[in-house]
Order: C-alpha cells, then structure tokens, then sequence
C-alpha cells in the first residue's frame, strides 16, 4: 500500500499499527469480552451443533416403532419435547443456527461492500455526483428493512436469495452515509492530495488511501448492521418468508411452535428465542466495544 | 417540476447558492426534498411489485395457471397495459384516495386497510407516549449520574434491549407474562372488528410494551449523550453558580435544550416503529396495518402491498420534516443561522 514513495510527512502516522491498537483497545473492554463469548457459544452452536444432533431435524422422533406424539415435554426419547410435528426440538435447534447466521452474514457483507463503495464515491466526487448518490441512498431510507424485503418477497415469492439482496440493499445507503461521513475529512487531507498529484488512480485512492484511514467508524458500523440484519432475516424468517418448511431454521421455529406455549412444552419457542436474543446481544456488545476504543483513541489522537 | 428532475436541483445542505432562504425557505425546501423522495420512494414500490420480472399473475394463479387464464387475470390487474401507463393510473388513483381494488378481498383497499390504520395509529400512539417521556428522562437521570453505577448500569440495559430484535422480546413477553410463567395478560388479541382499540386495554399491555422496548434505548442514549455536553457547558455552570439546586438545574435549564438532538433520533425511531408493527402486530394477531400487511404479501395482494408500504415510506419523510423543523425551532443557534 505505501509502495508510491510518498514523502515521509505525508503519510499518516503509526500507519502501521491503527489496526492493532483498536483491537486491543476493543478488548480490553469487559463488554467485548462477553459479547465474544456470547457470540462463539452461538456461533459453535450453529456450525458443530448439527454433528450432535441425536435425530434427523426434519423427521418426526421414532424409537422402537414408536413415534412421538406433537408438543411432549421432555422426556428420555427427546431431551428437549418435541414439536408441532412431533420432531424433536434439541435436533432442530442445533440445525437451526445455520441459516440465520449465514444469510445475515450475507446480506451484511453484500450492503456493506456497495455502502462503502458509493459513500467513498461521495466523498471524493464533485459536489453533483455526490448529492445525487446520496439523495438516492435517502430514498432507500424511507423504507424500513422490513418493508422493503416484504414488497420484493410480495412479488418474487420467499427466494433466499432475494432476502440477501433485500437486507443488502437496504443495508447499504446506512453503510453509505457512515462512509462518507468519515470520508470527507479524509479526503481533504495532505497524503490524499499527494497521491493525487503523482497521479495514482482513482480507484487505488479511494481504497488504498482513504478505506484504510475510516477503518474505525467502518468496523463499529458493520456490527451495528450484522445486529440489525440478524433481527431483520430472523423476523421474515419467523413470518414465514424466510427458509421453507420442513427446514430447521430458529425463526421458523418460533413460528411453527408458538401453539406449544399453550400447553407444557415452551422450548420450542424458548431456546430459538434465546439463542436470537444472545446472539444479537453479543454482536452489538462487539460493536459497541469498538466504538468505544475508536473513541478513545480518537480523544488521544486529539489530545496528542 | 421541469427539467432534469427535483433530485438534482434540491441541496439539502447548504451550499454556495441557496434558493429560498430563512426558516420558512428552510420549511419549503425540506417539502421539496420529501415530495421527491416520495417520488421516487413510489417509482421503487412500483418498480418493485409490478414491473419486476415474476408478475403479479403468475404468483397469484402460481405455476399450473393456463395461458388464458394469466391473460385474462393480466387484463383485470391492468398489467397488460404499457408499464408508464400503469403507473401514471396507480398514482393518480392515489392522489384522488383511490387505491385500487384488494385481489384477496375483492373490496376498494382503502375499506381494507381504513379500520387497520386507527389500530395502529393507537398503538404506536400509546408506545411514543410512554417511551418518550419515559426515555428523556432515563437519558436525563443517567448524564447526570455520569459514570455512576446507575450510568452503567443504564448503558448495557439500553444497549442489550436496543439490539433485541422486537419480535423476540414480544415472544419473550407472551411466555413470561402470558403463556408459561405468569398467566396475566392475553396474549394475542382478539378484537372485534369494528371496536375501538381502547375498549382493549388488557390486550394492548404486551404490544405496547414491546413497542416501548425497542424505541426507548435508542432516545435514552441520545438524550444522555447531549445531556452530558450541555452539563459541561458554560451557561449550565452560570445557573450552578446562580446556587440554583442541581435538580432545577438539570430539569429547567439544560433538559430543554438537550432534548433537540433527540428530535431526530425520536422521528426516526416512529418511523421505524411502523416497520416494528409489522412484526409486533403479527406476534400479538393484533389487528392492524402490520398485520394487514403481512397477510396481503401472504396473499400476494399487490394493491394492498403497494398502498401500505407507500404509506410507511410516506410516514418516514412526515415525521423526518416534522423533525428538522422542530429542530430548527427549539434551537436559536439554528434559527439564527439561516436568517
């Protein structure tokens, strides 16, 4: 990255190292800490969990030619009841992680790439290019993800990959507007200019010279994002617009076992409720962790 | 409007040249700016439901539909017409309060959704009476405890909450307070149609409180952070060395002008609660737009679908103007600026 030979002034001190001082900082906050352990317990869950799962997540519970009735509580044959159709609940939690994490992870890296894409556009383009890109991110905002993602789903039907898209989509003008923010102070900056006038390309400039100086606020938006996407995709998943019956899915589940609430057999509802709520608990745990160290850092870097 | 189009001659901030100046120039560009967001919000949804690829017939009559009968359902739903066309009729029915005609329903969409919107207009209603106040304060008490154990306390509580998303903490309501812990409140709703919301105060307990959770973390956390700044500022130290108590202080001199920031953050948040209903109304069965929603993309009901999510993106750009506006008033610092 620093292969143009810029003068030694020009370039922004401990360049090197910013990375490494914000993920020191981060963790050294107790909040990260659990907010990690948090989310490699769910995480393990959702990856390992399956190679534990004693049934077949979308097979009702059979032992010795005896099937299981729907909504039993615990019992030695399922250790956590079973379901509405009589398939046992433990297995298809443990199944059940997958999706949601894999889907919202999708849709965050997807909003985030083309956020960050035209917020540094914005940034470093003529007054026009930049209204333009930004007005048009406005509009995207009027829509909640919800909504946005329920009017595509309305006319192409529960696609996965129409919910990446839609939660994509919706994610990149939040991304775009954190981007640019942070950008605008970066490009009027002296080493922007210098690359500028031994005439490195634009696209190096942007995200050779610049991406690397907004890190910070970027890192504290993708966990803000991945946290708001979690609740989106697990919510259209437990309306019934995520992944299709019979698949195990944690939204899904919530929805087909809501009946058992009523009688002696809550998990479930209760342990796909949990493992959302911890989960999205612990990635704004991360995000905030971050954002504090940025803070701090910034208030030295202001103080120095 | 002539020309290249509203978008690219409205600066939102200001720039070297600036057309219609002061606070009411201000007000009027702001309305611009919505109208054309709201423009293009419309081209989006109709983009979106009608002239995507997979047509409305088809979804509806699904895969086995014959040929005559797509055309002939084509024909009902106008979709055999030029797409321009289509969209000029949907958005002058809009304007003259015509929304077209529910597929599933086969009545007018406004009788459709008519009933709904007051359901939701109550709770939403109730959810920003108790969350508003109920945050301003929080955030108040909290700046003022700095780095107290109540402070910090307070900032992982909001944090934790702010990130539940709010169909959890519903589900999580009705199994704590309704299904499985305690017995105390219903927890779905069964209403009437045609009785007002609040002759159903037991059913409306769960909901709001819902609502209330995921509104009121991100308001106390704006409301702290502003508070913080102005009980550092010079004149809050002024009424300090006036030997005012710290409690008239805090409530009298600084609240009122560390509440404008929130302003903002409080817009956006109603906003987003109207995509929170969706999913709230749907844990709860409680009969409003939300729900109303949901069950039209069930139903793949498209005028529904188009008609509702109009109105949320037009509830968005309502309550942001309303925002800046307030903004702009309650701050002479601003008010100022733009003279």
């Amino acid at each position: 990255m620093t292969d143009h030979a810029l003068p030694l002034e020009a370039r922004p001190t401990r360049r090197a190292r910013p990375w490494l001082l914000l993920l020191e900082r981060t963790w050294r906050q107790a909040r990260t800490k659990v907010g990690v352990v948090l989310v490699t317990l769910l995480l393990a869950t959702a990856i390992i969990g399956p190679f534990f799962s004693p049934y077949a997540p979308d097979a009702p519970v059979q032992k010795a030619g005896q099937f299981a009735l729907p909504f039993d509580p615990p019992s030695s044959l399922a250790l956590l009841g079973t379901d509405s159709l009589g398939r046992d609940v433990l297995s298809r939690f443990l199944w059940g992680g997958r999706s949601v994490l894999a889907l919202s992870v999708l849709a965050t890296a997807l909003g985030v790439l083309l956020g960050v894409a035209a917020g540094l556009l914005a940034a470093y383009s003529s007054s026009l290019v930049d209204e333009v890109l930004m007005r048009t991110m406005d509009v995207i905002l009027a829509f909640p993800q919800l909504v946005f993602a329920l009017v595509l789903v309305a006319t192409v039907g529960p696609k996965l990959w129409l919910l990446v898209l839609a939660v994509g989509i919706t994610t990149m003008p939040r991304a775009a507007r954190v981007t640019r923010g942070a950008a605008v102070e970066v490009v009027q900056r002296d080493f922007v200019k210098a690359a500028e006038g031994i005439g490195v390309p634009r696209g190096r400039i942007l995200f050779g010279e610049i991406l690397p100086n907004i890190t910070s606020p970027l890192v504290v938006e993708v966990s803000l994002r991945l946290t708001f996407n979690i609740a989106v995709i697990a919510a259209l998943s437990f309306l019934g617009f995520g992944l299709q019956p019979p698949a195990a899915d944690w939204g899904l589940m919530i929805n087909e076992n809501r009946q058992g609430l009523l009688g002696a057999q809550p998990w479930g509802v209760v342990l796909p409720v949990i493992a959302i709520g911890l989960l999205t608990v612990g990635t704004s745990l991360i995000g905030d962790g971050f954002a504090r160290a940025a803070i701090g850092i910034e208030r030295r870097r202001g103080a120095e | 409007m002539e020309g290249p189009g509203p978008l690219l001659s409205l600066p939102s901030r200001p720039r070297r040249t600036r057309f219609l100046h002061g606070i009411g120039g201000f007000v009027a560009r702001r309305m611009l700016f919505g109208v054309a967001t709201l423009f293009v919000a419309s081209i989006i949804i109709f983009a979106a439901t009608q002239a995507l690829p997979g047509d409305a017939a088809r979804s509806i009559l699904g895969r086995n539909a014959t040929p005559d009968s797509l055309a002939a359902l084509r024909k009902q739903l106008g979709l055999d017409r030029p797409v321009l066309d289509q969209y000029t009729s949907w958005i002058g029915g809009v304007f003259r309060g015509d929304l077209g005609d529910s597929l599933d329903a086969s009545r007018p969409v406004t009788s459709v959704i008519g009933e709904p919107i007051g359901y939701s207009a109550f709770l939403m209603l109730l959810a920003g009476v108790i969350s508003i106040p109920l945050a301003v304060v929080l955030g108040a008490a909290s700046a003022r405890r700095r780095d107290g154990p109540f402070d910090h306390a307070m900032s992982v509580i909001t944090l934790a909450l702010a990130a539940l998303p709010e169909f959890i903490v519903g589900i999580a309501l009705v199994v704590l307070f309704a299904t499985t812990v305690f017995h105390w409140l219903p927890g779905v709703t069964i209403i009437d149609p045609g009785t007002p919301p609040w002759t159903h105060p037991r059913e409306l307990v769960l909901p709001t409180i819902t609502l209330a959770i995921a509104v009121t973390p991100y308001v106390a956390r704006i409301m702290r952070a502003s508070m913080v700044e102005i009980l550092e500022s010079d004149y809050v130290e002024m009424a300090r060395l006036k030997g005012l108590s710290e409690r008239l202080v805090l409530w009298r001199h600084a609240v009122p002008n560390g509440i404008a920031p929130t302003f903002q953050v409080i817009a956006i948040n109603l906003a987003y609660l109207a995509g929170g209903i969706v999913v709230v109304e749907s844990v709860f069965n409680y009969p409003g737009i939300g729900k109303a929603f949901v069950d039209a993309v069930h139903g793949r009901d498209m005028p529904v679908v188009q008609a509702l999510s109009l109105m949320i993106a037009a509830l968005y750009v309502v309550l942001n103007l309303l925002a800046d506006v307030a903004t702009i008033l309650v701050s002479p610092r601003l008010r100022t600026s733009l003279k």
